[in-house]
């Protein structure tokens, strides 16, 4: 970096993000749930069929919860689905199922594995990652129900491609994104016009980030499956990644199993969601690990993220979350 | 100007604007990597990059061009937005890029932001297009604005080309009768005054652009205005006492307490507030931006696209209206044409009765116009087919604005800011 050497270090640095304690929770966190709760109630009140999209990672576990604020005592206006790629990791899975059954809400769960026995997918080899094959799974969901709305966890802060997702954002009739033909989003006036097999994708979470999602789930107490918070687990190291050892993923020959203490940022399917090594075993452990990250949240924990500078958006193109 | 959505002082939401080439994507590429806010992960990449086409140094302006058509034509699409925060601010940045689409992505950017930073190249000077991002920071009612002037390095670091630019941007901002801008000299590709004082600047007095968002003052505080609580949904509840009517909705602006008398617009219908509850339980008072169901005495006829008011402090109801519109779409304005006025919480079906005149956004001159292309403003005179309940823009951002949605191509073909 040219510029960083040439410039004159002030005696006193600036206080920079890295090296900081954290805004602390307060009025911006209640802006993003009331936020998040008009935008959870604009769908209810604009679409016919929407969905929630619920997989019990921790934005999922959120958008629970702000479906709670936004609804009860009333029941949510719609249903909660999961697309199962079928390489979840079973505490995940656990948590999904006791969560719904304290909600008392209905589930839908459809399978990656049922479209390939159907043959609306194909595999390359056997443990190939499913990850971008919910896609396919998700828009027959979508045309099986007739949902209208699909709601998502995904922020713009994760990814390059999602910083210029919408709130509302419009998928034409194959459940594509065009980026260069989103509709402009103004003030918190969201165009919700369809024409019959289009749907809308709806990110309650836009303005979110990791820390914002770790310091609401402090606030609110919310229960999230153990994987997040540091135990010892079996991984296989492979150059600098740690990778769970699971029926789903192909070891190397060069790689090493060992046992670490490792915790997982993001929760996704088994074959593409690496563990970071992590002693936060507490949430605020973990809030305290995020301000002095390195490295990003996706960076760390997605393969699927790593095979391209263009990853997500390709995927996202196809229709993918 | 009002904010009625964000009452929080350490958030600072704020848009950037440039022409093309004025080094926008590497300015903020540059504030967060000095701001220590750019993962190391992100910085790799970028290092492949520059390793991939035998580059020296890393390009920060990649950090903020996301797709493939981006990187690969050197330009910006779509608005993007980034989040990082110092230990004084939050910030959320709306990054809308100067070229084609500009007026439509800068007035998106600005419409949700309290500040605004418009780049100019020193060695340029102020152009039309900075004159045309002043005017929509200033339509949209940003009450802040920064002036970057970069490039300084190829300029000597030399002062007499800021001058000149500060000259010109002030006389600017008096014309539009805009509060003075701030101006900062800078490089972006340097870093001189982005994060760290530029030392081969030595005659300017001010602050680096961090230090300058970092002390903005706090947006107005939405709990000061006329309350204004449009209904986004009505739920039925079953409790003890038998049924009782919800309605669902966030407060734009204002307060609202247990007892107040109530007027739901544009019906009239007056009643009293019973109760206002959260899924933490019930309140005795709620202000903006808060999320919150609230029960009135009478079994009235309220529904999603009314607004809740106080008797003493009523919105303006009526089914006719004058606006400045930004117009959007590339199909140009035609008379005659249905469309959807989107409003609050009420959808209206109306037509643009006229085009007042459309203003020379160089020179601030109103023009006679019989139609309206893209990136067009204009002030035109609207009919909704029902009446609406509504505050001046400037008065109101939440009650002020409305989005034109084409009924046949379902298109956001416009935003509009209410004048009267």
């Amino acid at each position: 970096m040219s510029g960083a050497e040439i410039m004159a270090l002030p005696a006193a640095p600036l206080a920079v993000s890295n090296d900081v304690s954290p805004v602390p929770f307060g009025a911006h966190l209640d802006a993003l749930e009331s936020e998040a709760i008009h935008v959870l109630r604009e769908v209810a009140a604009e679409f016919r069929n929407p969905v929630l999209l619920f997989s019990g990672g921790k934005d999922s576990t959120i958008l629970l919860r702000l479906a709670e604020k936004a609804f009860r005592p009333g029941r949510f206006p719609f249903p909660l689905l999961h697309v199962d790629t079928g390489h979840n990791f079973p505490e995940v899975i656990e948590f999904r199922d006791r969560i719904v059954a304290q909600s008392d809400e209905r589930l839908i769960v459809r399978t990656v594995q049922d479209s390939i026995d159907r043959g609306r997918v194909r595999l390359k080899r056997a443990n190939q990652s499913r990850n971008a094959l919910q896609t396919v799974t998700l828009l027959d969901a979508i045309a099986e129900f007739g949902f209208d709305a699909c709601i998502g966890g995904a922020r713009r802060d994760e990814e390059k491609a999602r910083a210029k997702e919408r709130i509302f954002s419009f998928r034409d009739a194959f459940g594509q994104w065009d980026p260069r033909r989103q509709r402009p989003e103004l003030w918190s006036l969201y165009n919700t016009r369809l024409d019959p097999g289009e749907h809308m994708r709806v990110f309650p979470l836009s303005n979110w980030t990791e820390l914002d999602v770790w310091q609401y789930i402090a606030h609110e107490g919310l229960e999230l499956p153990r994987l997040y918070y540091a135990h010892p687990r079996s991984v296989a190291v492979r150059g600098s990644s740690l990778l769970p050892v699971a029926d789903a993923v192909d070891l190397g020959e060069h790689d090493r199993i060992e046992t670490r203490i490792v915790r997982f940022r993001t929760v996704g399917d088994v074959s593409c969601t690496l563990p970071v090594e992590s002693k936060a075993a507490t949430v605020a452990e973990i809030i305290a690990e995020i301000l002095t990250a390195e490295v990003s949240e996706r960076g760390a924990t997605r393969l699927d993220d790593q095979t391209s500078d263009a990853s997500m958006e390709e995927r996202k193109r196809a229709g993918y979350f | 100007m009002p904010f009625p959505h964000r009452t929080d002082a350490r958030l600072l939401r704020f848009t950037t604007a440039g022409s093309v080439d004025d080094g926008k994507s590497s300015l903020i590429g540059r504030l967060l990597f000095d701001a220590n806010a750019v993962p190391r992960d992100q910085l790799g990449a970028l290092e492949r990059i520059a390793a991939r086409n035998g580059d020296a140094d890393v390009d920060l302006s990649l950090l903020t061009d996301g797709l493939t058509a981006e990187r690969e034509q050197g330009i910006t699409i779509d608005v993007a937005y980034r989040y990082f925060a110092t230990k004084r601010r939050k910030f959320i940045i709306a990054d809308t890029p100067g070229h084609e689409q500009y007026t439509r992505n800068m007035v998106t950017g600005a419409s949700t932001a309290d500040a605004a930073v418009i780049l100019v190249d020193a060695r340029n000077g102020m152009t039309v297009q900075t004159r045309r991002h002043m005017f929509l920071a200033h339509l949209l009612g940003i009450r802040h604005l920064v002036i970057a002037v970069n490039k300084m390095d190829l300029v000597e670091f030399a002062r007499a080309p800021f001058d000149a630019v500060a000259g010109s941007v002030a006389a600017f901002a008096a014309a539009l009768g805009a509060e003075p801008p701030i101006l900062v000299p800078l490089s972006a590709k340097f870093g001189d005054n982005v994060v760290f004082p530029g030392a081969r600047m030595n005659w300017y007095e001010g602050q680096p652009l961090l230090a300058i968002l970092e002390g903005l003052p706090p947006a107005v505080d939405g709990r000061t205005l006329p309350l204004r609580f449009p209904v986004q949904l009505v739920r039925r509840v079953i409790a003890a006492k038998g049924q009782s009517r919800r309605y669902l909705g966030r407060i734009e602006s204002g307060e609202v307490a247990v007892g107040d008398a109530v007027v739901a617009l544009p019906s009239g219908i007056a009643t009293r507030v019973r109760a206002i509850t959260t899924f933490e339980g019930p309140l005795v008072r709620a202000a903006a931006p808060q999320s919150v169901a609230i029960e009135v005495d009478d079994a009235v006829d309220i529904a999603r696209s009314d607004v809740l008011v106080h008797p003493a402090a009523l919105a303006t109801v009526a089914n006719r209206l004058e606006a400045t519109i930004c117009w959007f779409d590339d199909e140009p304005f035609a008379t005659g044409r249905r469309y959807l006025i989107k409003s609050g919480t009420r959808t209206a079906m109306g037509h643009i009765q006229d085009v007042v005149h459309r203003i020379d956004v160089a020179t601030l001159t109103a023009e006679p116009a019989a139609g309206l292309v893209r990136n067009d403003i204009a002030r035109v005179r609207i009919a909704a087919a029902s009446p609406i309940a509504f505050d001046a823009y400037r008065a109101n951002r939440a009650t002020g604005a409305f989005i034109l949605i084409d009924e046949q191509t379902h298109a956001t073909v416009a935003a509009g800011m209410i004048e009267r």
